[in-house]
């Protein structure tokens, strides 16, 4: 499970760094958005991987920490998602102003000659 | 608990309310906007100003005061804490100072040409501030995003394609640094199990010596998103071209953006990584002197080569915020103290120049501006925009007063005498010079004098620059166009320049407490006991039955 899960940050980051390097606006937020995904599932996996163990404590009854996945992670990506999701978008409403104003989707605003 | 020791989350609170209450009214009221967002900011001064008298006072228990604010009530290490110490009221007073006149001179007309820009407003003063105190490396992400999200907005106030085309760049590169403030937080968390600044301090010396590596890679992740926003270099080229995009009023406040980068690594990297940090002790330092150094070096050539006075200031940032990087990798509390002193001094500085820049251009002639080099970058689309209606009395004599403003904008900059730039400056110069008080026969290392080398050549280079300027802007002939300037946007000018004068009148008193400051800064442990030992508020059920 370790080796998928860090495979599968290493494609999401990567592929997200190369498209960041790319001159269209288009590209650039799909490379933001990958970035953000792989940088949530790393987050989640710096709580150490953990299969079928509940975050919240039950009620009652004497707790043992080793049957429980750290709640900390989890909240910290929960945020991590909501911010990232919210300046996605206003990054897509800049892009799209840029767009119209210049007629372009290079990030420069006018196309290499 | 008393209504004082819930002083220290109303600079949070006061702006979000604020903000939120602005989002209620049309925005065709003008008028009442203005009037609400300006109470608001005074009211933010004023409870600035006791915080700092708050945080400067000496308990009876301790000489150095750490007040902790326990949110929800939760112990330190479990909850997320507001500390104020010294360095964070100096910063909320220092971000008060910046925000009233930048609001007074947006209110002569920037206020009205675009949505929504007194809501942002206020939303940036709260992230700047709750990114001051807080003392949780999550939350300050939180804050970050909070100011950066409202500089977006702020950025592209006034619209435009050189604007947004400025705008796009800016949000790109800090969504950027984004991500990496999170994998930074993450990898540190992951190897210390807490995001508590104070916690994090004590555990960084147990961490086992198999860890250390990741502890070490996490912060410096972490150490780059901050070093963007402060604009080391290689990392600060998106800077001057951002800033000068911007409209005035927002870049005077934007000024303080680039300090909250500068204050994090002020307050991370003695607490962290200072003394008792074991094997990561001085971690990173220098990394900071050395990048400092080659900041101040590219800012020296931007500034001298900067045609456009937006330009010019922007570049200034740069060798501003790498003096204060090249001092923070000091690692010595006398550094530290000269460069929080040049701190404010520069900040105040550059953000008057901002608000200077735009007067002074419409004294040129348009025609003359076309010489200038850079004009393509510079833009002809924000000269439209002044055609709109001024109402108000032109000041008789404009160019004397807009002179000397300039002038003493120079002199602050430059770093000469008799202003306050100076005394900042000389603090740092002899800092450097005396690491261990004034002692005969201590040796200096390559790199003090390499740093003090620059530190000179920056003033010089400020001052041809800006003498230069002076000249073409001054001295050209003006062929019938005495600009119209308003009482209210000059008043917000003079009034920043005079907190410079007040500076260096009070330099003593001043000096002595960044001093403290700095004292505090690298003897952290009153920090760490004062937030983790912080009393819970006893619930008043309890209170009542005995």
């Amino acid at each position: 499970m370790e080796l998928v899960l860090s495979i599968g940050i290493g494609v999401l980051i990567g592929s997200g760094v190369w498209l960041l390097f790319r001159p269209r606006t288009y590209q650039l937020i799909i490379g933001l958005s990958l970035i953000a995904y792989g940088v949530n599932l790393f987050i989640f996996s710096m709580g150490r991987l953990k299969v079928a163990a509940p975050p919240v404590l039950a009620s009652g009854g004497p707790v043992n920490p080793a049957d429980y996945a750290d709640p900390i992670p989890q909240a910290l990506v929960l945020t991590a998602i909501v911010i990232g999701f919210a300046t996605a978008a206003l990054f897509l409403v800049v892009l799209l102003v840029s767009r119209g104003l210049t007629g372009s989707d290079h990030v420069d605003g006018r196309e290499p000659n | 608990m008393g209504w004082l020791d819930h002083l220290v989350i109303i600079p949070v609170l006061l702006p979000l309310v604020t903000g939120a209450l602005l989002l209620m009214f049309d925005e065709r009221r003008h008028k009442l906007k203005a009037t609400i967002n300006v109470v608001s900011t005074i009211c933010l001064g004023l409870v600035a100003l006791a915080l700092l008298d708050l945080a400067n006072t000496p308990t009876a228990a301790n000489t150095e005061t750490a007040s902790v604010y326990l949110l929800g009530n939760w112990p330190a290490p479990f909850g997320i804490v507001l500390v104020l110490d010294r360095l964070s009221a100096l910063m909320l007073v220092l971000t008060s100072l910046l925000a009233l006149p930048a609001l007074i001179y947006s209110l002569s007309r920037w206020h009205k040409s675009g949505p929504h820009f007194h809501t942002l407003f206020q939303l940036l003063l709260m992230g700047l501030n709750g990114a001051f105190l807080t003392g949780d490396l999550f939350n300050l992400f939180v804050f970050f995003e909070v100011l950066l999200a409202s500089s977006y907005g702020l950025m592209l106030h006034g619209s435009g394609p050189l604007r947004v085309k400025a705008g796009l760049h800016y949000i790109v590169i800090n969504l950027a640094a984004s991500s990496l403030f999170l994998i930074g937080v993450a990898m540190i968390y992951g190897v210390t199990g807490t995001l508590n600044m104070a916690d994090l301090a004590v555990r960084i010396a147990s961490v086992p010596d198999a860890d250390r590596m990741l502890l070490d890679a996490g912060a410096g992740i972490l150490g780059i998103a901050f070093l963007v926003k402060a604009g080391m270099w290689p990392l600060g080229f998106w800077l001057p071209t951002a800033y000068n995009a911007a409209a005035a009023p927002v870049a005077a406040i934007f000024a303080i953006l680039s300090k909250v980068g500068i204050y994090v690594l002020m307050r991370l990297s003695p607490l962290l990584f200072g003394a008792e940090a074991g094997a990561s002790t001085g971690f990173g330092d220098e990394w900071l002197m050395v990048g400092g150094m080659v900041t101040m070096a590219f800012g020296i050539i931007g500034v001298l080569a900067s045609q456009a006075k937006g330009r010019l200031a922007g570049f200034y940032i740069l060798v501003s915020s790498g003096t204060l990087l090249a001092s923070i990798g000091m690692a010595n509390a006398p550094t530290t103290a000269g460069a929080l002193f040049y701190l404010v001094s520069s900040t105040l500085a550059v953000s008057a120049f901002f608000l200077l820049i735009e007067l002074v251009d419409r004294v040129q002639d348009p025609a003359a501006n076309v010489l200038a080099v850079t004009m393509d970058a510079y833009g002809d689309d924000m000269e439209e925009e002044e055609a709109a209606e001024e109402v108000g009395v032109a000041i008789p004599a404009t160019l004397v007063i807009l002179g000397i403003c300039f002038a003493s904008c120079g002199l602050l900059l430059a770093g000469l005498p008799p202003l306050s730039g100076f005394i900042g400056k000389f603090a740092i110069l002899t800092a450097v010079f005396n690491p261990n008080g004034l002692t005969q026969g201590s040796t200096l290392s390559l790199s003090t004098w390499v740093f003090a080398g620059l530190l000179v050549v920056s003033g010089l280079a400020a001052m041809i620059a800006i003498t230069r300027a002076g000249i073409q802007t001054f001295w050209a002939p003006i062929e019938g166009r005495v600009p119209r300037v308003l009482l209210m946007e000059i008043a917000p000018i003079a009034f920043l320049l005079m907190l410079c004068v007040g500076q260096t009148i009070f330099g003593g008193p001043i000096m002595r407490y960044m001093e403290q400051t700095a004292q505090s800064l690298h003897a952290p442990e009153t920090y760490i006991q004062g937030v983790l030992t912080a009393p819970r508020v006893p619930s008043p059920a309890k209170e009542a039955a005995p």
